[in-house]
């Protein structure tokens, strides 16, 4: 998947892939694409919860050799 | 999301386990746009007291609870596996090999979110702990009915 911007956060536990991307996303302009590389496996479940909370748009996960990629639309400002 | 979601935790224990669990939630909820009370009590207030200074309570009662419990986030020890500090040493190291934020690390994040800190000031008169034993991170103190007030607000309320 293409994104914009991405976030490093492999070798973070929860809750840092969070707070990271909450802060990240700042960054973005609105319909831009985050993409969240990390290897806490909590991530694939915390990802669609934090956007669900925030309103932001989940558009998926991508797992690769334990890698994890997940991909956020930010939806507001 | 036009009036934020509120999160209250009363965090009653001193242990650093739970303390840290208190400050994942926070600052998690944070990033998740809640806004954020931590009401530290009992003996969650040495989670917030200085590590530096010396004991400040009047009273050889409360002097030398004090200097028993001198709290500080730097002093605080595992609820289980303390084994006279060596347990608590070696979760510190493997917290730090995994990256993972220490109290202090995380009084800042939640600070610079927008977490609240807020002191008991019930504690505070039986044990005799000072405002100025705390750190400066510390918004305000209060009683239950602050809390209370806080939480009836809150979709979620947690004690820990």
């Amino acid at each position: 998947m293409k994104a914009d911007q991405s976030l490093d956060c492999v070798g973070l536990y929860c809750p840092m892939p969070i707070v990271k991307t909450a802060e990240k996303i700042k960054q973005l302009k609105e319909g831009e694409v985050l993409e969240v590389v990390a290897d806490d496996k909590g991530i694939k479940q915390d990802m669609p919860a934090w956007c669900k909370a925030t309103g932001h748009e989940f558009l998926g996960t991508e797992e690769e050799g334990g890698e994890i990629r997940v991909y956020v639309k930010k939806a507001h400002e | 999301m036009a009036e934020k979601e509120k999160l209250s935790i009363v965090v009653f224990s001193g242990d650093l386990d739970r303390a840290l669990a208190a400050f994942i939630l926070a600052t998690t909820a944070a990033s998740m746009g809640m806004e954020v009370s931590m009401f530290f009590t009992f003996w969650g207030l040495n989670v917030i007291k200085r590590n530096e200074g010396g004991i400040r309570s009047k009273g050889l009662m409360r002097k030398m609870l004090n200097f028993m419990n001198r709290g500080g986030s730097k002093r605080l020890k595992l609820s289980k596996f303390n084994m006279l500090g060596l347990g608590t040493w070696m979760m510190k190291r493997l917290m730090k090999d995994a990256n993972t934020p220490s109290i202090d690390q995380f009084i800042t994040m939640a600070k610079e979110m927008g977490v609240k800190l807020i002191a008991c000031t019930t504690t505070m008169g039986v044990m005799g702990t000072t405002e100025d034993s705390f750190r400066s991170e510390v918004d305000s103190v209060a009683g239950a009915a602050y809390f209370l007030g806080e939480a009836r607000e809150s979709k979620v309320a947690l004690f820990i």
